[in-house]
Formats: structure tokens, sequence, C-alpha cells
């Protein structure tokens, strides 16, 4: 019994391992896409046209306020009703992107604005732009606030990676569903998918840690 | 060497600075004193517009700073302006990721693009100046407040300014560590280097000063000769400020 849930287990590897690939490049290409778009609307949250605050709020306020799932759904079932079909992968890797950005951005705000004025106006006292203090003065302090949450996102954003397999992504998750529905040994797939998923999340943790570590140097050296 | 002119500042309503006008000659030490909420301080931050000014110019050699006209539209001149500024905040802030080291050459690097090698024997050099060799890679937070402050003065320093503005430079230190600070600007003085210093300090003031303003209600009611203003106040209001302090024996 046991000898034979192992021997499909190793049977099947081939086949996780291939949604497993799926499964990680939708995670970097969300956590990549969404923390680039999310430092956008950060930026725009914190600019001093109210159009741009404006535009960068409702952004939030959508993709926050609404299940992933259905953003998913809207996306890959909706679009071509307008004319735009989308490929399953796309589909997937732009809905789990804007739903990051959304995220990383409430995030990355909150960890700019804790930054002290005095940063702020040292840097202008020498006569640096915005620009220049933002990248030399504020975002290495406001890194170190926004990494711990980040890291939260990231390994959501790496479990929500299954919904993909709604939209016929074949991810880690549907890869599972694929060969239980084959073979019915529905306990022995799940249980193997959810080690992967368990396996790529202490990785990204890990790194999170290292990074921490990283960012938090000049509290600990003389 | 800076000429402001009917400086004026609100805040909602409030008039913080009403119609300053001053000139800051080279090489002169201003010190700038008063009670608490005079605007002192404000007036001081208005003039590397850290503070926003309602109305009033600034001048600079050949910058010229409207205060009515919007300053997004002044942001390069304002730039210039602060290159030529130095700013020394009562709260130090130093950058705490980066070393003393790397904070005094982050202006010439950043703003200036000096090469990182001469950047570098300048940031050295400035904090031997201020009695702070061999602490080149200490982190801010390992530094006491004294330390600290000189190594925001040698920050200043690095950009070689024209002017150095001081913000009560020692009001948020320890009173043992006070000492050390004004023993730095001291010396800086002693090299006739233009400053104006916001401070509580009256018996630096008095010392290292050539010229003393005395601030209240948003206004310069006296100003005079250091020693003389302080021997011999000419208001009423500047006499009731300074017997508070002189009668504590300072």
């Amino acid at each position: 019994m046991i000898e034979d849930s192992l021997q499909l287990a190793l049977d099947s590897a081939p086949f996780l391992l291939k949604g497993a690939y799926f499964t990680v490049i939708l995670s970097l290409g969300g956590m990549f896409f969404g923390l680039l778009m999310g430092f956008g609307l950060a930026l725009m949250r914190l600019s001093r046209f109210m159009l741009l605050r404006w535009i960068a709020r409702v952004y939030v306020s959508f993709f926050r306020g609404t299940p992933l799932l259905v953003q998913l759904f809207v996306i890959y079932y909706g679009l071509p009703q307008l004319g735009l079909e989308l490929d399953p992968l796309p589909a997937a890797l732009i809905g789990f992107s804007l739903n990051m950005a959304a995220y990383a951005c409430e995030i990355l705000r909150a960890a700019i604005s804790s930054i002290d004025r005095g940063q702020w106006e040292a840097a202008a006292s020498i006569g640096m732009t915005r620009a220049q203090t933002l990248r030399r003065a504020i975002l290495p302090q406001a890194a170190r606030t926004a990494l711990p949450p980040l890291g939260n996102s990231f390994i959501s954003l790496v479990k929500d990676t299954a919904l993909a397999a709604t939209i016929q992504v074949p991810e880690l998750f549907r890869q599972a569903q694929l060969i239980t529905a084959r073979t019915f040994e529905i306990f022995t797939m799940y249980l193997a998918a959810a080690l992967i998923y368990w396996v790529l999340a202490t990785v990204l943790a890990h790194l999170q840690h290292r990074l921490e570590a990283r960012v938090n140097r000049h509290d600990l050296e003389f | 060497m800076i000429v402001v002119e009917k400086l004026t500042k609100q805040f909602n309503g409030q008039t913080v600075l009403d119609g300053i006008d001053l000139r800051v000659e080279a090489g002169e030490v201003i010190a700038i004193i008063g009670p608490s909420g005079s605007g002192k301080t404000t007036f001081l931050r208005c003039l590397n517009f850290l503070e926003v000014p309602t109305s009033g110019r600034i001048r600079m050699g050949d910058i010229e700073i409207d205060g009515s006209r919007p300053l997004n539209q002044q942001q390069g001149l304002i730039r210039r302006l602060r290159q030529q500024v130095g700013f020394v905040f009562q709260n130090f802030n130093l950058f705490p990721h980066r070393t003393a080291l790397e904070n005094v050459i982050e202006g010439p690097l950043v703003v200036k693009k000096t090469p990182r090698v001469a950047a570098v024997e300048l940031g050295r050099k400035l904090l031997a100046k201020v009695g702070l060799a061999g602490k080149e890679n200490a982190y801010p937070r390992r530094l006491s407040g004294g330390q600290q402050q000189r190594v925001a003065i040698a920050r200043a320093l690095a950009m070689e300014p024209e002017v150095i503005l001081f913000d009560e430079p020692t009001s948020a230190l320890d009173p043992e560590l006070v000492g050390e600070v004004l023993a730095t600007i001291r010396a800086l003085a002693e090299e006739k280097r233009t400053m104006v210093i916001v401070t509580h300090e009256m018996g630096f003031a008095r010392d290292v000063a050539n010229r003393v303003i005395f601030f209240d209600k948003g206004v310069i009611v006296e100003q005079g000769e250091a020693k003389a203003l302080f021997a011999n106040p000419q208001q009423e209001r500047t006499r009731q400020f300074l017997s508070k302090f002189l009668t504590s024996g300072n």
C-alpha cells in the first residue's frame, strides 16, 4: 500500500515538477511585475498631484476589495468578449501582477511615509533631488520596514497561484488534479502537491530572512 | 552674501514671520536668539526653503528666489542655493544606514559628482577636522549625540558651502556634550566662515558671534554687535528676555 503510493508519487514526479515550474514562473513574475507596478503606484499615492493620488487609491481599493479568483475570471473569461483573448499563462500572470501591485503599493507607501521627515530635509539640504533622495536615503531605510510584509505577501502569492488552475494553467495544483482524476490517489497526490508548495514557501521565507539581515546590518555593526 | 527682503511666513492665517529684512555679510557670524515660538527657527529654515515662505525674496550671488512665486517652478534655483548653504539640524538627521564617512561624502558624491577617491579623501579630512578621525566606519547609532552632530557639521562642510546655517545645534544634546559641538563651531568661526546660528547658548552667542539678532513674535526686535547687545540692550523686550539668562549665570 505505502509502496504503491510511493511508486505513484515517483511516477508522477515529472508531471508535478512541470506544474511546479509554472507555479514558480507565476510567483516570480507576479512578484517582479507586482513590485514594479506597486512602486509606481506608491509614488503616485505620495505625489503632490491629486489626480495621480486618486487614481492609485481607486486602483488599490478595487484590487484589494475584490476576490483574486474573480479578477482572474474577468481577465481570462471576460476580456475575450471585449475582443482581447489571452492564453492562460499570460492571463494568470497579468492577474497576479495586478493584484500583487495593489498590496505592494500599500506596503511601500506605508514604509516610505514612516521615514522621518528629517531624512528628506537632510538630503534636500545638501542639494539632492527628490529622486536622489528616494534612491539614496529613503528607500534603503524603507526597505527595512517593507520587507517583512512584502515577504508575507509573496508567500501568499505562491499559494494563491493555485487559483490559476481554474483558468487552465497547468501549474502544480492543476497537475495534481489531473493525476488524481486518472489514478484516484487523491490523498497522495494532493499531499505531494502541498509539500512542494511548502518547500517553495520555505525557500522564500529563508530568502526574506537573509535580505532582512542584510538591510538591518547597520544596526549590528560597529 | 545673503540678502533677505520682506520675508513673510503664514501658517493657517497666523503670521509667523512678518516682513524680515536681513543682510548677511561674508565672514560674518550671526547668532539669532529669542523665546520659543518667536519664529527664529522658521526664519532659518526659510533661508534654504526647507520651509516655504509666503512671500519675500532671498538673493545669494546670482541666485534670486521669489517666495511669492510657486516654488516648484524654481526648484533648480533652490537646489543650487542649497548646495551653497549648509544646514545643521537640531536632531542631526544623519543617514542611519550610512557610516560617518559615507554620510559626509554623500553630497559630494551624489550632488557634485566628485570622483569617489577625492570625496573619500575630503571626507576623511573633514572628519579629522571635527575631531572624529578613526570613526569613519562607525554607524550613527554607535556615536554619541555630540559626535553625531560633528559628523553632521562635516557633512555640511563637505559641500564647501558659502554659508552654514545652524538650527539650535546643541539643544538635543546632553549637557556634557554641548561643549565639544560649540568648540567645533567656534573653530569654524575662527576660519572666518559665514554662519547663521539659532541658539539658546547666550554665552556662546556673545563670545563667538559678530552680530546678534533678537527675534520675537515674528519680527527682529533688536540687533547689534554681540557684546554691546548683551551688555546694553536697547529694547525693553530684549532686556526682559536676557535677564532670565543673565541671572542664571550665563
